[in-house]
């Protein structure tokens, strides 16, 4: 068609354009199935909590539990090492918020923001990288220069407040939502 | 080339067949009669020598998929015990698919720096090359998932890295990435759920690659085949047909391709394969060191060698896309290295360079390197290997292609390569 002047619109350019118009969202509708049924099951969605007792947990010691297919971390933790944690300005911190589940998204990364008992620490065990699980520093076996955890994969590490001291991780260790439901009981999730 | 049939029916039913469906036609185009540039080497051999490879994985594939079980309590055990130990001859398919894995990315690596050497990507190949990169992150992907399948420690943390790397855009758009992350998982962690679809996906992405490979050939078969001297076709004296040349000579470096990698599959099966792997995966504990398969690991370094998590994944991402562009950021009017000077040594650098960030990415994370007492971290060997890499591509291509002064190129292929007497 060799036509100079810009044709007005006609009937037929708008019956295509309505056509094509509703076939794409259609599209969309008919996609969307496809994608979601990727995501959790119901059956996943509702395993999703478990109660733990930390009756045997040694002072200094930390015992890993499986909470929705991730290491679960319960630290219990010495004088000193309290101590230590909340000796550090949130100012010195990577990331300064405190990544608690049980808080305000706002909350400062304080130490005491990171627990409910200062001598139990309870975080999900699972490096704010890519991943991984970090192993945990003790006096015998110090991990990292911060007495927390230190991540072999791409050497992240943290404090003992979990708290990332040192990259690539951008964020701290998350604390799960949990409560104490006796003096030797938690649930978590 | 495109478009000059010489096919002529020999029978009845050949002629019956050609005017309803003329298979025939493209056989004897492409494969038989091709004019194919009589200079090619070695270095040549290697498109077919990867379709080779790409036949041998699906057959051992679709073999162990029929004794496999894609589940988290049993995948292990359907390997190692089943495949290995009760199937019939169930060890040498499982080791021909593993080992096939890593000669089939020796063979892509060869055949990508050969196309980079002789500037293959340039003008008018630019889509052949495209179509490659993208058959080069199908395997990837494909060689990822398989990884998974067997479901030792390394599979487990191996695809839970990998899969953790869509959690940096969470530093984007806040809950974007940890939603990508869980969807792709089907869970809260990586599990039976995400077995079950990589299984699928491992099984579907091999005849993905076998259909961009036929994109690939037909795009090939439109200019024709590039050659050592990047210089073009003029005329039928520089050619010769595909058929006896190079399907012979094809098949002759093929056999002494598959006598490497029978070497490897009979005598030094696990010689590819980490020691970890025949663990079974543990989702509480991570293995010492993590590290990914021989033919991930020049861009695991460069991952590791960014402290920071959203830029480490940029980093890595955008040195694969960086390929694309290869076509466009080589500013040279001549094709082969032969005839370039300056970026020959460049070229061989890159080389080098992928070389040593792949020992790097072999490291643990806080290796390093003592030289006469002083301590060398790797992670600083893995910086200076990313900005050459990046730095060749992004600068090296576009300003070489500029400055240098290439050497004086042949008149013809024919006459480069049967001397003057030839005609041009
Ligand atoms: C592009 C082609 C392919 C590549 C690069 C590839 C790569 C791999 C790799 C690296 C593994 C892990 C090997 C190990 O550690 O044991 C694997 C396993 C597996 N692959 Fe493939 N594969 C390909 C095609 C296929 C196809 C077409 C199928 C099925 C139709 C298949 C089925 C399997 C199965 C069932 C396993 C688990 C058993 C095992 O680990 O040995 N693969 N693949
Ligand atoms: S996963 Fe922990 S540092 Fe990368």
């Amino acid at each position: 068609m060799a036509t100079a002047t810009k044709p007005e619109p006609t009937r037929r350019d708008f019956l295509y354009l309505a056509t094509g118009a509703v076939g794409a969202v259609g599209a969309a509708f008919a996609a969307w199935p496809f994608i979601d049924q990727m995501n959790p099951t119901s059956a996943v969605l509702a395993l999703a909590s478990i109660e733990v007792d930390i009756t045997s947990i040694q002072l200094g010691q930390q015992v890993v539990f499986k909470w929705r297919g991730h290491p679960l971390f319960v630290r219990r933790r010495t004088p000193k090492e309290i101590a230590e944690a909340r000796a550090v300005p949130v100012s010195e911190l990577i990331d300064p918020v405190a990544r608690n589940a049980n808080l305000p998204d706002s909350a400062p990364a304080t130490d005491a923001n990171r627990e409910f008992k200062p001598e139990w620490l309870v975080l999900v065990g699972v490096c704010t990288h890519l991943g991984c699980t970090p192993t945990v520093s003790t006096p015998q076996s110090p991990q990292g220069d911060y007495g927390g955890w230190l991540c072999h994969c791409h050497g992240s590490q943290y404090d003992v407040a979990g708290r990332v001291r040192k990259g690539p991780a951008p964020q701290n260790l998350a604390v799960p939502p949990y409560s104490f439901t006796s003096d030797t009981k938690i649930k978590v999730g | 080339m495109a478009g000059h049939s010489t096919y002529v029916p020999a029978s009845g039913f050949e002629r019956w067949l050609d005017s309803r469906l003329p298979i025939m036609r493209l056989m004897h185009d492409t494969m038989t009669t091709f004019p194919t540039p009589r200079n090619l080497n070695i270095w040549y051999t290697f498109g077919g020598i990867l379709t080779f490879c790409l036949a041998v994985q699906i057959v051992t594939g679709i073999v162990l998929a029929m004794h496999y079980v894609p589940s988290a309590d049993m995948a292990f055990n359907s390997v190692e015990g089943r495949i290995m130990r009760e199937v019939n001859y169930g060890w040498l398919i499982r080791y021909i698919h593993s080992n096939g894995a890593s000669m089939f990315f020796l063979a892509v690596y060869i055949h990508m720096f050969r196309g980079l050497y002789y500037g293959s990507y340039k003008a008018p190949r630019e889509v052949i090359w495209i179509l490659g990169v993208l058959i080069y992150l199908l395997m990837m992907a494909t060689a990822f998932f398989g990884y998974v399948l067997p479901w030792g420690q390394m599979s487990f943390w191996g695809a839970t890295v990998i899969t953790s790397l869509f959690s940096a855009l969470d530093q984007v758009i806040p809950h974007l990435g940890s939603a990508i992350t869980s969807w792709l998982w089907g869970g809260f962690a990586v599990g039976d759920a995400t077995l079950n679809r990589f299984f699928s996906l491992h099984y579907l992405l091999p005849f993905v690659i076998a259909g961009v490979v036929g994109l690939h050939i037909w795009a090939l078969h439109v200019p024709g085949n590039n050659n050592p001297l990047g210089i073009d076709v003029k005329g039928p004296q520089d050619t010769l047909p595909f058929h006896p040349y190079y399907t012979v000579k094809d098949a002759f470096y093929l056999s002494l391709f598959l006598i490497l990698f029978a070497a490897f599959v009979f005598f030094a099966p696990n010689f590819f394969g980490n020691p970890d792997n025949a663990i079974q995966a543990n989702p509480l504990v991570t293995p010492q060191d993590i590290v990914p398969e021989w033919y991930l690991l020049p861009f695991y370094a460069m991952l590791r060698s960014i402290p920071q998590k959203l830029i480490g994944v940029l980093v890595l991402v955008g040195a694969l896309v960086t390929l694309v562009f290869v076509p466009w950021l080589d500013t040279s009017k001549v094709r082969s290295c032969r005839f370039r000077p300056l970026m020959k040594q460049c070229f061989w650098l890159l080389v080098l360079d992928c070389v040593m960030l792949g020992y790097v990415g072999a490291q643990s994370a806080d290796a390093a390197l003592s030289l006469g007492g002083m301590q060398l971290p790797l992670v600083w060997l893995a910086r200076l290997g990313t900005a050459y890499y990046y730095g060749f591509f992004w600068l090296i291509m576009p300003i070489v292609g500029l400055i240098e002064t290439p050497k004086a190129l042949p008149e013809s292929i024919a006459k480069a390569v049967l001397g003057a007497k030839a005609k041009a």
